[in-house]
C-alpha cells in the first residue's frame, strides 16, 4: 500500500537539514508503530521517499513523503500515532492512501508556492505599493523576464514568465509578504528567492538574503502530466495531498 | 518552543546549526521556576561526539528524574561559532533552556581523554566563568569534573572546584541535597566545598597542598585541614541490574558517532591487561541481569526508533549470558529493520555464527586486538591471546566466507625489542598464509585483506605500567618504520596494509596523563595562545604546546622520559580505586618476568577491589 504523509516544519526545526530530517522520520515512523515495508538484504532500509528537499532556514506548511506499508490504520489514528512521537516544530497534517499505480511524490513534483516575508528587525527597502507596481511592470506587463542561472559548468538563461505562476505582494502584520508559485522539480527548478532577487534588481534595490524568511506553503503536481510547458497557469496544478484518499 | 540563544543570522552562518538548537526527541524541558538546582552537563567536544557518550546519558536521565533538578546538555561550540561567540560576547548556553551556563548552579564536565583539556578552558571561558577556581566568586556555578581522566585530576586541578571520583550513580543525590541545605542556610561557595569534600568520592583540589622535592617529584600531598579526608575513594555501583539506566535516551537530529541504542551489559573487565586503565579502575566486573537487558532493549528501541542496537562493555565475550542475550536480540529485532552490532567479541565458533546472521560477510571485517606482535610481549602486557587462537579464529572465519581482517597493536610497550616489532608483520603474514592455505582458489573472494594499525603506548595512572617511560616522537616513528619495513619483506605483503598513528600527540598525552599540578600552567598558556580542539588533528599544534611548556618553565620530558622509581609518590596516589599500589607493582614485576596473571574468574589475583563487596569477587559465593 502506498501512503502519502503531509507535514509542517517550523520554528527551530528549520535548522535541521533535509538528510537529517529524513533520518528523523525513519526513526519516527518506527516509534509510531507504522508497519512500513523494508528493502531486502543485510541492511534493510525503509521504503520512503520525500517530495522535494527543503533548504536549511526554510519553514513549510506543505512537505510530503511517501511510504509503502503492509497495512495502515485510519487517517485519524495514523495522524495521532505520528503526532504523539514528534518533536516541537514538526506536525503531521495529512495521511492519504495513493492508488497502487501512483508515481512517487518526487517524480511528479512540478511546482510549489511560497511566502517570502521580511523578518522582524529588518526594514523593507520599498513599500508594498512600489513592489506591486514593480511586479506589474517587470513581470506581468513584460514579454519576458530573463534571469541568468549560474550552474557549475555553464550559465543558463531562464524566463521567469514561464516558471513563475503567481507573483504577488501584500502588507501583512507590519511586514511585507511576497507570494510566489514557481516551477519545482528536477528540470527547470526555480528557487523563489531567485525570482525575488531579480525583481529587486530590476527595481534597483539591494536584496539581502538574511532579511527574508522563506516559507513553503504547498507542493504541486501537474493535473495533466502531458500539459504543454510555457502555457501553464496556477490552475493547471494539483496539490500532492489531493492525489490520495482519506483512510 | 524555546527561543534559540543564537540569532537566525548566526545559525545560518555556522556549519551544522542543529548542533546548537536543542529540541531533540526525549530531551527534557522543565519550568526553571519549579526546580531548585540547574545543572549544565558538558562533554567538552563537538555535539556529534558528545551526544554519543553513554555516561552523560545515564546521569542526564538520573538527574532529571529528580523533580528538583533540571539537567541540560552543553557541548563545545565548533571553532566557527567559537569565533563568533568571542567576538560578539555571546555567553555559552544549555541546549534545553538556551539560557546561559553561568546562571546555573553546577557545570559538570566529563573528562574522557586528555586532549580535551583545552576545550574545558574554552567551555569555562565562553560561559564567562573564571578559568581558575580560586578566582570564582559566590553565584558562579560549581565546576565539577568526572570521568576516567579524573583518575589523575592534578594537571587540571586548578580549573575545577571539585572532582567526582568513580561512577556518578552513587553520590550525586547526596551532593545535591547538601547543596540545597547549605544554600538555604545562606552559606558561601567556600563553605559548601568544605562540606562537600567530606562526601565519599568528592575531591576538592583547593583543600589539599603539594610540596615537591628538589628533583621535581612529590614530597608530600596532604589535606590542609584535619577533617578533610586524606584518601578519596572511587564510587561504584554494586548492583548493575537495579542501577538507573536511560530508557528514553535523547535522539539527536544530527548523525552522532553512536547513532544507536547502546545496551551496557556489564561494567569492568576480568582480563587484567597491564596497559589498560579501564580494565583496572572499573574493577570488579559487574554484570547486568539478562532479563533486565531484554526489557531495556525493547523499551529503548520503542522510545527512540533507532535502527541499530549495540552492546557495550570492555569485553562482551566474558558476559555470562551472552548467548541468550544475542539470540534474543536476533529473534526480537532481526528482520524488523533493526541491525545488531556486536563490538568487542572474541572470534570463536559462536561469535562467527552470530555475525554471519547479522552482518554481510563480504563487507564486514574481523577484528583482533593482540596489542603486541610476539608471544613474549603479549605475556609482558598480560594479553591472554595466543598466536594459535588468532590463527585458528582467522581460519574459521576464512572458511566461513570472510576475507578481511583488522589487527590492532601498540608500539612502545615496556621491554619492546625490534624482534617484537617485526613479529607484528609476521603475524599478519601468517594470517594471510592461512587464507591461501585453507580456502581453495575457486571459493576465494579475491585476495584477503589484512589491515594492521598501530598506536603508540601511553602509560596511564592506576595501571601496572604507571612506572613506565615513554620515548621521543622520532623514536616512535622509527618503531613504525621497523614494522613497515618488515611488512614489505613478507611473502604475502600484497595482502597487508599498514597504518600508524601520529607520535607528537602521543607524547603530549603522556604528559597530561601522568602530570602533576604544575602542568596546568602549560594548558592555560596553550588555550591563551588559541589552542582548542586539540583532539582533532586539524587543530592540534605541537609547537604551541612546546612553546607553552617553555613559557611555563616545565620540562615535559620529566613526566614521560623517566622510568619512575618504585617508591615515587605519584600525583594520583591519594585516590583509592580499590586496586592497591602493591598489586600494581606486583604486576609490573610480573610483566618484567614475562609472567602471565590469570583472569579474575580463573583465579583471584588479590588486587584489592574485593573490599567493595560485590561483582566478580563474590560470584561463586552467593
Amino acid at each position: 500500500m502506498k501512503i502519502r504523509i503531509k507535514f509542517r516544519k517550523f520554528g527551530v526545526m528549520k535548522f535541521v537539514g533535509h538528510l537529517d530530517l529524513m533520518r528523523y522520520f525513519q526513526k519516527a515512523v518506527r516509534r509510531a508503530g507504522i508497519e512500513i515495508c523494508y528493502s531486502e538484504g543485510f541492511s534493510p532500509h525503509q521504503i520512503m521517499s520525500f517530495a522535494a528537499p527543503l533548504g536549511v532556514g526554510l519553514t513549510s506548511d506543505g512537505e510530503y513523503f511517501d511510504i509503502e506499508v503492509h497495512g495502515i490504520k485510519s487517517t485519524e489514528e495514523t495522524l495521532a500515532a505520528l503526532n504523539d512521537v514528534m518533536v516541537d516544530g514538526v506536525e503531521i497534517t495529512g495521511c492519504r492512501i495513493l492508488p497502487d499505480s501512483a508515481k512517487t511524490a518526487m517524480s511528479v513534483v512540478a511546482a510549489a508556492d511560497y511566502e517570502l516575508y521580511v523578518k522582524e528587525g529588518y526594514t523593507p527597502p520599498a513599500s508594498a505599493a512600489d513592489f506591486s507596481e514593480g511586479i506589474r511592470e517587470h513581470f506581468y506587463g513584460a514579454d519576458s523576464f530573463l534571469i541568468t542561472k549560474q550552474t557549475k559548468k555553464s550559465e543558463k538563461q531562464m524566463d521567469l514568465k514561464r516558471l513563475v505562476y503567481v507573483f504577488e505582494v501584500e502588507e501583512r502584520a507590519h511586514t511585507l509578504c511576497f507570494s510566489l508559485m514557481t516551477r519545482t522539480g528536477s528540470t527547470d527548478n526555480l528557487k523563489p528567492e531567485s525570482a525575488l532577487e531579480a525583481l529587486f534588481g530590476k527595481m534597483g534595490l539591494a536584496y539581502c538574503p538574511e532579511a527574508v524568511q522563506i516559507h513553503r506553503k504547498d507542493i504541486y503536481a501537474l493535473k495533466d502530466p502531458g500539459s504543454a510547458d510555457g502555457t501553464l497557469t496556477a490552475s493547471d496544478f494539483i496539490s500532492l495531498q489531493d492525489m490520495g484518499e482519506q483512510i | 518552543m524555546t527561543k534559540p540563544a543564537l540569532s537566525d543570522e548566526i545559525l545560518m552562518k555556522v556549519e551544522k546549526p542543529a548542533r546548537y538548537i536543542g529540541n531533540e526527541l526525549n530531551s527534557i524541558k522543565k519550568d526553571k521556576n519549579t526546580v531548585d538546582i540547574r545543572f549544565a552537563m558538558c562533554f567538552p567536544d563537538v555535539y556529534e561526539i558528545g551526544m554519543s557518550h553513554l555516561g552523560i546519558q545515564i546521569l542526564y536521565d538520573m538527574f532529571n528524574k529528580r523533580d528538583d533538578v533540571w539537567c541540560e546538555r552543553v557541548y563545545s561550540p565548533w571553532p566557527d561559532l567559537h569565533a563568533i561567540m568571542k567576538e560578539q560576547s555571546i555567553p555559552l548556553f544549555g541546549l534545553e533552556s538556551q539560557e546561559p551556563v553561568r546562571d546555573m548552579d553546577f557545570l559538570g564536565i566529563t573528562l574522557q581523554y586528555e586532549m580535551c583539556y583545552t576545550n574545558v578552558l574554552q567551555i569555562l571561558d565562553l560561559s564567562g566563568i573564571p578559568l581558575l577556581a580560586e578566582a570564582r566568586a559566590d553565584g558562579c556555578p560549581i565546576v565539577i569534573g568526572g570521568g576516567p581522566c579524573t583518575y589523575n585530576p592534578e594537571p587540571i586541578a586548578a580549573f575545577f572546584d571539585l572532582f567526582y571520583m568513580g561512577e556518578g550513580e552513587i553520590t550525586y543525590d547526596a551532593l545535591f541535597d547538601l547543596y540545597k541545605t547549605m544554600r538555604a542556610a545562606g552559606k558561601s561557595r567556600g563553605e559548601f566545598l568544605r562540606e562537600a569534600v567530606k562526601l565519599p568520592g568528592i575531591y576538592v583540589p583547593a583543600l589539599y597542598a603539594v610540596t615537591y622535592k628538589e628533583d621535581g617529584t612529590i614530597e608530600r600531598f596532604a589535606p590542609l585541614y584535619e577533617d578533610v579526608p586524606a584518601i578519596v575513594t572511587k564510587q561504584l555501583v554494586l548492583d548493575m541490574t537495579e542501577a538507573v539506566y536511560p530508557e528514553k535516551p535523547v535522539v539527536p537530529f544530527l548523525k552522532a558517532t553512536q547513532d544507536r541504542v547502546v545496551l551496557e551489559i556489564q561494567r569492568g573487565c576480568i582480563r587484567g591487561c597491564r596497559f589498560c586503565q579501564a580494565g583496572m579502575v572499573y574493577r570488579p566486573v559487574r554484570e547486568k541481569n539478562v532479563e533486565r537487558l531484554k526489557d531495556l532493549a525493547r523499551q529503548m528501541i520503542a522510545a527512540t526508533g533507532h535502527e541499530e542496537i549495540s552492546l557495550s562493555s570492555l569485553s562482551s565475550s566474558d558476559y555470562g549470558e551472552l548467548e541468550e542475550l544475542v539470540n534474543f536480540l536476533i529473534e526480537e529485532f532481526h528482520g524488523k529493520g533493526v541491525n545488531i552490532s556486536l563490538p568487542s567479541l572474541r572470534i570463536d565458533a559462536f561469535s562467527l555464527d552470530v555475525m554471519s546472521k547479522v552482518q554481510d560477510i563480504r563487507k564486514s571485517s574481523l577484528t583482533f586486538a593482540p596489542e603486541a606482535g610476539s608471544q613474549r610481549l603479549r605475556d609482558v602486557i598480560n594479553k591472554g591471546l595466543t598466536e594459535e587462537v588468532i590463527l585458528d579464529g582467522a581460519e574459521m572465519a576464512f572458511c566461513g566466507g570472510w576475507n578481511k581482517v583488522k589487527f590492532y597493536f601498540m608500539l612502545g610497550l615496556p621491554t619492546e625489542t625490534q624482534e617484537d616489532m617485526r613479529a607484528i608483520a609476521q603475524l599478519a603474514n601468517e594470517t594471510a598464509a592461512r587464507y591461501y592455505d585453507t580456502v581453495p582458489k575457486e571459493r576465494r573472494n579475491g585476495k584477503c585483506q589484512i589491515t594492521i594499525s598501530t598506536s603508540f603506548f601511553v602509560p596511564k595512572p592506576f595501571t601496572p605500567f604507571q612506572w613506565a617511560r615513554m620515548y621521543p616522537p622520532e623514536d616512535y616513528i622509527g618503531r613504525a618504520k621497523v614494522v613497515n619495513d618488515a611488512v614489505k619483506e613478507q611473502l604475502n605483503r600484497k595482502s597487508i596494509r599498514y597504518n600508524w598513528h601520529e607520535a607528537d600527540v602521543t607524547v603530549l598525552e603522556g604528559v597530561l596523563a601522568r602530570g602533576d599540578r604544575r602542568v596546568g600552567q602549560a594548558i592555560l598558556k596553550v588555550y591563551e595562545a588559541g589552542g582548542i580542539f586539540d583532539a582533532w588533528s586539524e587543530f592540534f599544534d605541537y609547537q604551541r604546546w612546546l612553546d607553552a611548556f617553555d613559557k611555563a618553565g616545565i620540562d615535559p620530558d620529566f613526566y614521560t622520559m623517566r622510568e619512575r622509581p618504585a617508591d615515587e609518590i605519584f600525583p594520583w596516589d591519594f585516590i583509592d580505586t580499590g586496586v592497591s599500589k602493591e598489586f600494581l607493582r606486583r604486576e609490573w614485576d610480573n610483566a618484567m618476568a614475562e609472567s602471565v596473571t590469570p583472569n579474575c574468574r580463573a583465579r583471584c589475583a588479590g588486587c584489592g577491589v574485593k573490599k567493595f563487596g560485590g561483582g566478580v569477587c563474590y560470584e561463586d559465593k552467593n
